[in-house]
């Protein structure tokens, strides 16, 4: 069963962070990655750079609005994608991140349908 | 990260707007600073038991004006402190002062509280300190550190910069379009004051370099508040594109490497996709300005894998577009740098030949225009323009890199 875990946090808030509390966290967090990838549970992952880079077309009358879509207190900054048993699995991925990362929430939804596409090299 | 990590980068990624609101309430930045240590000290004991509340800087304006009143009315009335439990249940409260907080009266507040440290009276390190305590919230300590001066006469500093800006009185009735636009100019300009104190710290692990983090801190938060202003976009992009060179710039000893000696590989990827992205937003917009120009020819860069893939010609054409915006003998002397990579070492000394009085006092001048001389192998003028530029040079760093300069030649004498 196919679940995105979509990540949500003040990104105030987290790029805030001095180097070392980044480098602390996404360190914690590796650990996490590493198991669920070598039980081949973990698939395609990433990370969004802020709102401030994100641009909006708004479909109804083309319009192309600075910022991201969704004015929000907590933002949408990164997701992942997870092949697991159930809900249950998906939540025990979700709680382990949160003890790596506390702070904002973990929306699970389950994937309708899937194309991982072409591989993408991290440029 | 522990309770106390994520509170803390909560507490500091709220300060801005906290302080900016408190200061309205109070139209006093001393008592405003107060208020929010005091509320910060208030959400070190209730957060980690009731939780983060949903939006913390809410909770600490709501608290911090409490906690004052309370001072003043127990000053007045000697009555007893006020019970924690009452402070800790601030729902209700809370969701009415992010409604009477509207996205317009916020931005005026932090566009205020960061406006109020550009006054022109003050000289740049002096603005430089001040946004660093009042609106970043870092120690007197840290930024003596930053400083490389003792925290007692940055203490003094600040003081002194404070009283001024008392004095002057911080503009408090709302700004018009117009106003708002020159103090968000100012604001921009002292955001890459901050930068530029960063930028020149030749170590990057140094209290001095961390601060080209925090004014991307602080223009990410401009550029919340003004997400459709190209010109903040520009200078984000500018500090980003710079601060992503910042592993590649110093070898071992702290000694410069130039752009075109930089291991690229050494650049930080994030930071330029980052930078690169707000370019091509900003582009959109087609209002260009000197943020923006400066950016685009720092995307040129970072777009180049390695130096011969330098688009120059598009570089030259920004540096001339820079010239029309924000005319400067520096932006020429920029340009220079291009054509010579286009046309040769002749047609950059003929171009700058004219910028020689006004340049006169400039380190970069006399070490460009040295190694012009030096490729055309007009060596006794050369070494007198090198001599020139060490005798100007602002760091040990910049020294450095000319002596290297006048050792080649020296060796390139020697030879003959």
């Amino acid at each position: 069963m196919l679940y995105a875990i979509l990540c949500y946090n003040d990104e105030a808030a987290v790029f805030s962070w001095t180097k070392e509390e980044d480098a602390a966290v996404m360190a914690r967090l590796d650990v996490v990655h590493r198991k669920w990838e070598a039980s081949g549970k973990l698939k395609p992952s990433l990370r969004l750079l802020p709102t401030s880079a994100a641009t909006t077309l708004r479909k109804k009358d083309n319009e192309v609005l600075d910022g991201p879509y969704a004015e929000t207190k907590e933002q949408l900054l990164g997701f992942y994608i997870i092949d697991v048993d159930g809900l249950e699995e998906g939540l025990q991925f979700a709680r382990e991140l949160t003890a790596a990362n506390p702070g904002g929430a973990y929306e699970l939804r389950p994937v309708m349908l899937y194309n991982p596409g072409s591989p993408v090299e991290p440029r | 990260m522990s309770d106390l990590a994520w509170i803390d980068a909560a507490l500091v990624s709220a300060r801005p707007q906290a302080v900016a609101a408190l200061l309205r309430y109070f139209r006093d930045l001393d008592l405003a600073e107060e208020a929010y240590q005091d509320a910060c000290l208030r959400a070190l004991k209730t957060w980690p038991q009731n939780g983060p509340p949903r939006d913390p800087a809410a909770w600490l304006i709501m608290v911090g004006r409490n906690a004052a009143i309370d001072v003043a009315r127990r000053r007045a009335k000697q009555t007893e402190l006020p019970d924690e439990a009452r402070l800790s249940d601030l729902g209700d409260v809370e969701t009415a002062v992010v409604q009477h907080l509207d996205d317009a009266d916020y931005r005026d507040d932090v566009l205020r509280l960061m406006f109020i440290c550009c006054h022109p009276d003050l000289p740049a390190t002096q603005q430089v300190a001040l946004a660093l305590r009042i609106v970043s919230g870092l120690s007197v300590r840290q930024i003596a550190r930053a400083f490389l001066v003792g925290e007692s006469a940055m203490e003094q500093r600040i003081t002194r910069a404070k009283a001024k800006v008392a004095a002057a009185g911080a503009p408090f009735e709302t700004p018009d379009a117009a106003q708002r636009a020159e103090r968000l100019a100012s604001v921009m300009a002292m955001v890459y004051l901050v930068f530029n104190e960063g930028y020149s710290a030749a170590d990057p692990a140094s209290d001095r370099a961390a601060l080209c983090d925090e004014a991307i801190r602080l223009a990410r938060l401009l550029l919340r508040m003004y997400p459709a202003e190209p010109e903040i976009m520009g200078l984000l992009a500018l500090m980003l594109l710079q601060h992503s060179r910042l592993a590649a710039r110093f070898d071992a000893d702290g000694g410069a490497i130039l752009l075109e000696d930089q291991n690229r590989t050494l650049w930080k990827t994030p930071l330029i996709q980052e930078g690169l992205a707000l370019i091509d937003k900003a582009m959109r917009s087609r209002k260009p300005g000197p943020y923006q120009i400066q950016a685009a020819t720092a995307g040129l860069h970072a777009r180049a894998a390695t130096p011969e893939e330098t688009d120059w010609a598009g570089v030259e054409a920004l540096y001339a577009a820079l010239e029309r915006h924000a005319p400067s003998p520096v932006a020429t002397l920029n340009r220079a740098v291009a054509v010579a990579k286009l046309n040769g070492p002749q047609a950059a000394l003929d171009l700058i030949a004219p910028l020689a009085d006004r340049l006169d006092g400039y380190f970069y001048f006399h070490g460009v225009r040295g190694a012009y001389l030096k490729q055309l192998g007009r060596a006794v003028e050369a070494r007198e323009a090198f001599n020139r530029a060490i005798a100007l040079a602002n760091t040990p760093a910049e020294a450095a890199h000319i002596r290297r300069h006048l050792d080649s030649l020296e060796a390139a004498t020697a030879k003959k």
